[in-house]
């Protein structure tokens, strides 16, 4: 796989080849007492997309929130490309694109002006490019200058995706992303996973579909009670061992 | 321009857009303004030798029901629509955000003062239209939208938002209100500009520290 340059703070490019993507050491959060995250340590290389399954309440939106910088560990750390959440918060930002189940977008804007909106917020230049790049990418060219209030949930989600890719991040964390989208769609998101330079990308990516989750991942992750119960390459298990697991550790059926 | 100005442009350019087309803002605060000078109008009946001394306080009661209320829709739109994790999920810095917030704010209660003097100026019979009184407006709401906007983000994220930031905002912005009412009424009254100065100077002190205190703080306000 060729070097990695993330954006650093003050956007200047540096190799972070001979870190992890992803580090996370003793990850724990706690909401009013109650842990919601228990002692987590997961360590991603470059390019690794890491599908994690779990029962509603089971911590994935929290692991989401806490990746992409919106939520502080409660107990132990995180590091991006390297660099420790804890000091560099927003390089990490500028290094990562989230989905997640709010579009993040505003009703009274065009899809061109949110997505121009959020490009001025990353100081991104040839935004234009990039706008009907990733517009076209998800199959919303022709709704860009639509209010997103006017569009239906599932292009409303497309155009999510499209704000997260708009900064060509090296990292993409999207939480339950197939939610509200239809089959064009879906197939859509298989192609976020490599960026504008056909790299692949490192993603994080929670889901209840566990055919779209072994279609797209290539490291299988469960999670319950906040801690991962299991986490094994994709091309070790299949579908039933996965189903098996994943009943025996949640109790449920996926 | 800067990254920093440039992001409190691309803030201002967007509040201001999706204000115009949505209305939300501007409309529910002129409503409530419009109506409380109407009602103080007619249960106080003011004589033309009282008008000057009730007028100011009546016009900062209106003017400052209408900007905790702005304040409070500015943020819950954010909030609602999840909007503020958009904002949060950028790499720009907390102290731009807060600066291009508070410049939405204080553009949208300047709008619905615009608006609010000329009903004032018919219902009380009396001509707000004096630079001293504009200026004092002006710097008394720099200092509202400065705090307000700190304090509005603050209550967002408590269960009872619309009851919470009147509760933290009110008792901080009392200098800021007190020194208006004086202010004002020094100004309809015809008196000059050394009457004014020192409550303009104690305005001025407030929105300085205003400023720099809530940009400061505006990154811990936000965490989860």
């Amino acid at each position: 796989m060729g070097k990695w340059m993330v954006v650093g703070y003050g956007m200047s490019q540096e190799d972070v080849s001979g870190a992890y993507a992803i580090e996370i050491v003793g990850l724990g959060k706690s909401y009013g007492g109650r842990a919601v995250l228990k002692r987590l340590d997961i360590s991603m290389d470059w390019g690794q997309i890491l599908v994690v399954f779990g029962a509603n309440g089971s911590g994935k939106s929290t692991l989401i929130k806490l990746l992409s910088t919106l939520s502080r560990p409660t107990d132990g750390e995180i590091r991006v490309a390297g660099m420790a959440m804890k000091d560099n918060s927003r390089a990490i930002r500028r290094n990562i694109g989230v989905v997640m189940h709010q579009p993040l977008l505003y009703d009274n804007l065009t899809g061109r002006e949110n997505l121009r909106f959020h490009g001025k917020m990353f100081s991104l230049d040839n935004l234009d490019k990039r706008i009907e790049t990733a517009a076209s990418l998800v199959g919303m060219a022709g709704f860009l200058d639509r209010r997103l209030g006017f569009l239906s949930h599932g292009l409303q989600k497309r155009l999510s995706m499209a704000r997260a890719i708009l900064h060509d991040p090296p990292i993409l964390l999207l939480d339950e992303p197939e939610t509200g989208l239809d089959q064009e769609a879906l197939g859509f998101l298989q192609d976020l996973m490599v960026s504008n330079s056909g790299r692949q990308r490192t993603v994080v990516m929670t889901t209840h579909s566990l055919e779209r989750g072994l279609a797209i991942g290539n490291r299988i992750a469960i999670l319950a009670g906040g801690r991962i119960v299991y986490d094994e390459p994709r091309n070790a298990i299949d579908e039933v061992k996965v189903r098996a697991a994943y009943s025996n550790f949640t109790g449920a059926n996926l | 321009m800067t990254g920093f100005w440039s992001t409190v442009s691309a803030i201002l350019w967007k509040d201001i857009i999706a204000e115009l087309r949505g209305k939300d803002i501007v409309t529910s605060v002129l409503g409530f303004a419009i109506l409380s000078l109407v009602i103080f109008n007619f249960a106080l009946r003011p004589s033309p030798r009282l008008t000057p001394e009730v007028a100011p306080g009546i016009l900062w009661v209106a003017f400052t029901l209408a900007g905790v209320l702005g304040l409070t829709r500015a943020f819950v739109l954010e909030k609602d629509q999840g909007n503020l994790q958009g904002l949060l999920l950028t790499p720009t810095g907390r102290d731009a955000l807060y600066v291009g917030k508070m410049l939405a704010s204080l553009v949208f209660m300047l709008v619905a003062e615009v608006i609010l003097l000329p009903i004032f100026a018919i219902l009380f019979n009396i001509s707000p239209f004096q630079p001293g009184l504009l200026l004092v407006i002006f710097l008394a709401t720099v200092g509202f939208s400065a705090i307000g906007t700190l304090f509005s983000a603050m209550a967002v994220n408590t269960r009872s938002r619309e009851i919470m930031l009147p509760m933290l905002f009110l008792p901080v912005v009392v200098p800021v209100i007190i020194g208006a009412v004086v202010a004002s009424e020094a100004s309809l009254r015809g008196g000059g500009w050394t009457e004014m100065a020192q409550w303009m100077q104690l305005i001025l002190v407030f929105d300085i520290l205003a400023i720099l205190f809530s940009a400061f703080s505006f990154n811990y306000v936000l965490e989860d």
